[in-house]
């Protein structure tokens, strides 16, 4: 028997910026309908991986494959399947919200634009903000227009970028527990790049580490929690991350 | 392709709205292509009565000022599209979804063309209320010249977007400045034998110089000189081209670099 094409794959991902690696031979796979979670601290190289992922960046090296599609020369048609939110990259600001997803549902081929924005509207409860221009709102509440902006064409791809990072911790909650609830509804993959732990741990079927660019360990929460003899995976990662560290700076260094 | 329109129309759709939250936008759109013709067109009056009744006694300077700025407007229209996505931060969303970059400058291109319409309409409808002015009077030729200037301004502003991609923001001046540039060498308001001998060639190769130099001819003479559109259509290729070229390369330059994402004030 062989195994389900994943929904996402990097293979050998590798950048660099003048002369600084930023990504470093970065591989794994994300099997379809599951939740992965790339963690790392600022600069560890997630955001990185996920442009390439979406073919925004293109890779000095390796592959990214998206829903069986090369992302360096099929990716449009692995972009009309999936979807993208930062709360980094904010929507037009003189727009309004359904201005924004307006153009958005247009862009991706969305036959009804204005019964599914309302159905997301109603879904993620920004009923109130669809006609408020997005540069008069919240950070919080650009974020969950972001969000309605990554549902409107049904992705069975999610590629979230701190997805709860201006979000307070009952909104963060309620997303999370939405976007699970959304892949458990629709089998869609979601990938989050988040230094937010207790999320990731929550939302996560698999997680890596990156630090510097390396992938340093991946595998299931639980699992890497087991292994590494920790209650949290926070605690992993510090003592991944420390490891990482050791082994590149050497005894001597510390001294 | 019906898919491929269909993004062209959200794109166009999203430069509409623009207008819509900003109705004073249309305004802006309007005013410097009216002040320009009404500055003109009184000086015209002038010189028709003071000096050379003959030559001025067509509409010749309004209707050079008018094609200028159908050049002018067809490159600025096309390059605030652009510019438009860089004050927004947008580039980076637009480039995950799945607009096509040719998609992209299709809806640039019919933007342009819409606000070219609307601010060269507004100003020649004002000259026809003030001076007389008759477009008309250009006949057949008239849809040439303006089809000449718009190419060739849609291939100065996609260079201008490649130049923007590069550099970013740091290069907004070249959206309102670049044809400026040109604009002694194109003959708009005089004929190009006017011009040092060495710079005569420089002022040949460009496809504005034989717009302008027909519409003379025109006004004039009341004669289209075909050949001289021929000239403009045949250099028009290349220069559309090498503007296509110049973004689809920055943009590709642009994705491995990292600039869509972070490109903003």
């Amino acid at each position: 028997m062989t195994a389900a094409p994943a929904a996402v794959e990097a293979r050998d991902l590798s950048k660099e910026f003048d002369g600084r690696t930023v990504v470093d031979r970065v591989t794994f796979a994300v099997p379809r309908g599951t939740t992965f979670g790339l963690l790392g601290a600022n600069g560890a190289g997630k955001t990185t991986t996920i442009l390439m992922l979406l073919g925004l960046l293109r890779p000095d090296r390796g592959q990214a494959q998206v829903l069986g599609h090369d992302m360096e020369r099929d990716r449009f048609r692995a972009l009309q399947r999936a979807n993208f939110s930062s709360p980094y990259v904010s929507l037009p600001h003189r727009l309004t919200a359904r201005q924004n997803l307006t153009v958005y549902g247009r862009l991706y081929g969305v036959s009804d634009v204005r019964r599914r924005i309302e159905y997301i509207a109603r879904e993620l409860r920004i009923e109130d903000l669809l006609d408020r221009p997005v540069g008069k709102m919240s950070a919080g509440q650009k974020t969950r227009v972001g969000i309605g902006k990554v549902l409107l064409n049904d992705p069975e791809v999610l590629f979230l970028d701190e997805p709860t990072a201006s979000l307070s911790p009952e909104s963060a909650a309620w997303l999370r527990s939405f976007l699970g609830a959304y892949r458990d509804r629709t089998r869609a993959t979601i990938v989050l790049a988040s230094h937010n732990m207790p999320e990731v741990e929550a939302m996560c079927d698999s997680v890596a580490f990156l630090q510097q660019g390396r992938l340093l360990e991946q595998g299931a929460p639980r699992a890497l929690i087991r292994r590494h003899g920790k209650q949290t995976l926070e605690e992993v990662f510090l003592e991944v991350a420390e490891g990482d560290t050791g082994r590149q700076h050497g005894p001597g260094d510390l001294a | 392709m019906k898919a491929s329109l269909g993004r062209i129309g959200a794109m166009m759709t999203r430069y509409m709205y623009l207008y819509r939250v900003s109705p004073i936008r249309i305004l802006e759109l309007v005013y410097w292509p009216t002040f320009n013709m009404l500055i003109w067109g009184f000086m015209q009056e002038y010189l028709r009565s003071a000096t050379h009744p003959a030559v001025f006694a067509a509409s010749y300077l309004i209707a050079a000022v008018l094609l200028w700025d159908v050049l002018f407007r067809s490159q600025l229209g096309l390059t605030l599209g652009f510019v438009e996505e860089m004050w927004a931060r947008n580039l980076g969303h637009l480039a995950v979804s799945p607009l096509r970059p040719l998609e992209f400058v299709g809806a640039l291109i019919a933007t342009s063309l819409i606000r070219t319409l609307v601010a060269v309409g507004g100003a020649g409808f004002l000259a026809t209320v003030f001076f007389g002015f008759n477009a008309l009077e250009l006949g057949f030729g008239l849809a040439l010249f303006f089809l000449n200037l718009v190419i060739m301004g849609w291939g100065v502003g996609l260079a201008v977007c490649a130049i923007l991609l590069r550099y970013g923001l740091a290069a907004e001046a070249l959206a309102w400045g670049a044809l400026f540039v040109l604009q002694p060498l194109c003959g708009v308001f005089y004929p190009v034998s006017v011009l040092p001998d060495w710079l005569e060639p420089v002022a040949r190769a460009l496809p504005a110089t034989h717009v302008f130099e027909g519409m003379r001819a025109v006004v004039q003479d009341g004669r289209l000189d075909l050949d001289l559109l021929a000239q403009a259509f045949l250099l028009n290729i290349p220069y559309a081209l090498a503007g296509l070229a110049a973004f689809l390369g920055a943009y590709a330059v642009a994705r491995r670099r990292g600039l869509l994402m972070g490109t903003g004030e």
